[in-house]
């Protein structure tokens, strides 16, 4: 089996991919591989045809394809390395030489190793699967993930259905029932168990109310009728256990369900290494230089916690990008002292990435980012260190589908830390009621 | 009096926002919470305007479909017949991001530009 060295290996070219390697590879790395297991770069953007995209980091609306191209074309000027239609199957640690394993193969190499002093996980996320969500009623074909639907009807020019009915309001599913019905379809209803949608409001305007298309929250498939292909499915409304309401049921005939109900990490190498994971967002925990407990291993993207703008993806990255470069160049700035400030989420805030800070590590200003677990109105958002409350925001509102963040800054953090005898400190980020 | 209901789009918040309108002329505007969603709910019921994507027929390309915008916004009442006339489209591979597909699209007076790089079988 083949075997090479490289400083940082960045495993998967989508957009946290491509942004921290260009992120390395402009501070200094050069010896440095993306490992892509598609046959382009550029990830899911491929397929999100739609526009949105960039209006943070570029300052316009970009389509998914437009965005990942600037980033393609960034990549290409730093003449990084890339490898296509290869698959990584193993990741490891050799404590010994601190290198990191990556076994990989494709069709030209076959199985081969990689050594890596550095390596960033960018490997995004996929969607949950009917498996997952405990549908009753029969299997037939013509149940798909949105993002399936999507890639047959964006990349392969192949339609999957004409009439649909759409379970989970998440982003992807509300950009299908748009491209669905600009392609002939007749989009029925989007079903929704919670009573809030999980997707931006961007969206549900001009994907949904643009086309009269109904958007049932509360509501959820019960049955699914059909034998060889979906005939109907059966949508009831639930209450607030989430429990179907007997005598609410409402059967649809159509041939397509779409599923969007929510993504997950693709974490099965980040187990494989080994890393301690955060069960909540299925991403590793990670500090504040977004390594995880395994060094020299970064991650960033929807692979460590699920983004709802790809902009934010490519500041993170970027940020990762940094962050091992330091690593490999030997640039961090102070030694490692041994304090640490634990992130605790609490009182409707459901995580944060990072979970542990190093005070010592920190840049001028850290970016924390969070989700809160349900609909806030008119609430005040606090962060409180070692009891001391450093920020109270008040939040007009805060959803789950929106990702929020708040920045530390350090000299602030060290006025509260600095000549307290204690080694672990306690960063609280908490939803409030307004006095 | 005719009243539209709205959801405002320019930030999350999403402010509920009622347009009341008398001969197509906006009179009243209440639920924004700043002058941006007042912006926002005026042009949206006198004169809404989208960007369209979509995809146009390729022949002779690595991908039968090349991905599409139009180049800048068109009426939102003409978005069907946009996406329509695009259906009758057919390009040669190969196509690069910002080739002009269609000059004035649907009457619009709008060109389609593509939105991917497609290289030829």
């Amino acid at each position: 089996m083949a075997e090479i060295k490289k400083d940082l290996v960045i495993i998967g070219g989508g957009p946290a991919g491509l942004s921290a390697a260009v992120s390395a590879a402009g501070e200094g790395v050069k010896d440095l591989l993306i490992i892509e297991r598609d046959v382009r770069l550029g990830g899911i953007l491929n397929q999100c045809i739609h526009n949105g995209f960039g209006l943070h980091t570029f300052k316009e609306e970009l389509t998914g394809p437009e965005y990942a191209d600037r980033y393609i074309k960034m990549a290409e000027k730093e003449q990084i390395p890339y490898m296509l239609d290869t698959m990584v199957i193993d990741l490891s640690y050799d404590e010994a030489s601190g290198e990191k394993i990556v076994t990989a193969m494709n069709k030209t190499e076959g199985l081969f190793t990689v050594r890596a002093r550095a390596v960033i996980l960018a490997m995004g996320c996929r969607e949950r699967p009917r498996g997952a969500l405990n549908i009753p009623g029969f299997r037939p074909s013509g149940i798909y993930s949105a993002g399936t639907a999507q890639y047959y009807t964006n990349m392969e020019g192949k339609l999957p259905g004409k009439r649909v009915v759409i379970l989970g309001s998440g982003d992807i599913g509300l950009i299908m029932a748009r491209r669905m019905t600009f392609e002939g379809a007749k989009v029925l209803c989007v079903a929704e168990l919670q009573p809030y949608s999980g997707g931006l409001k961007r969206n549900i305007v001009q994907c949904l109310d643009d086309f009269g298309i109904p958007l049932l929250l509360s509501h959820t498939v019960v049955d699914i009728k059909g034998d060889r292909r979906v005939e109907g499915v059966t949508i009831a409304e639930v209450d607030e256990n989430k429990k179907p309401i007997p005598g609410t049921e409402k059967y649809y005939e159509c041939d397509t369900l779409l599923l969007s109900c929510g993504l997950i990490p693709e974490n099965e190498l980040t187990g494989k290494l080994g890393a301690k994971m955060n069960p909540v967002t299925g991403g590793a925990f990670v500090n504040e230089s977004l390594e995880t407990d395994i060094p020299g291993v970064y991650a960033c993207g929807n692979v460590l916690h699920v983004h709802d703008l790809v902009d934010y993806v490519s500041g993170e990255a970027t940020t990762a990008g940094k962050n091992a470069a330091d690593h490999i160049l030997g640039k961090t700035v102070s030694g490692d002292d041994g304090v640490i400030i634990n992130v605790k989420p609490e009182s409707g805030v459901r995580y944060s990435v990072p979970s542990v800070i190093r005070p010592a590590f920190m840049p001028d200003t850290l970016t924390v980012r969070f989700r809160v677990g349900n609909e806030y109105r008119d609430k005040n958002l606090t962060v409180s260190l070692d009891g001391v409350q450093l920020m109270k925001l008040p939040k007009r509102v805060m959803a789950p589908g929106e990702m929020e963040q708040i920045v530390l800054v350090k000299s602030k953090v060290y006025e509260i830390i600095s000549g307290k005898d204690i080694r672990e400190h306690e960063l609280i980020i908490r939803v409030e009621d307004k006095e | 009096m005719e009243t539209r209901e709205l959801t405002c789009i320019r930030c999350p918040i999403g402010c509920h926002i009622t347009v009341e309108l008398e001969n197509g002329e906006v009179k009243s505007i209440t639920g924004n919470s700043c002058p941006r969603g007042g912006e926002y709910a005026a042009s949206e019921v006198t004169h809404p305007e989208r960007i369209v994507t979509s995809l146009v027929t390729l022949t002779g390309g690595e991908r039968p479909v090349v991905p599409v915008k139009t180049a800048g916004t068109v009426p939102k009442e003409k978005m069907m017949d946009v996406v329509r006339a695009l259906g009758e489209v057919t390009v040669p591979a190969p196509v690069s991001i910002g080739d002009v597909i269609a000059e004035d699209i649907a009457g619009t007076n709008v060109p389609v530009i593509a939105t991917a790089n497609v290289s030829a079988r």
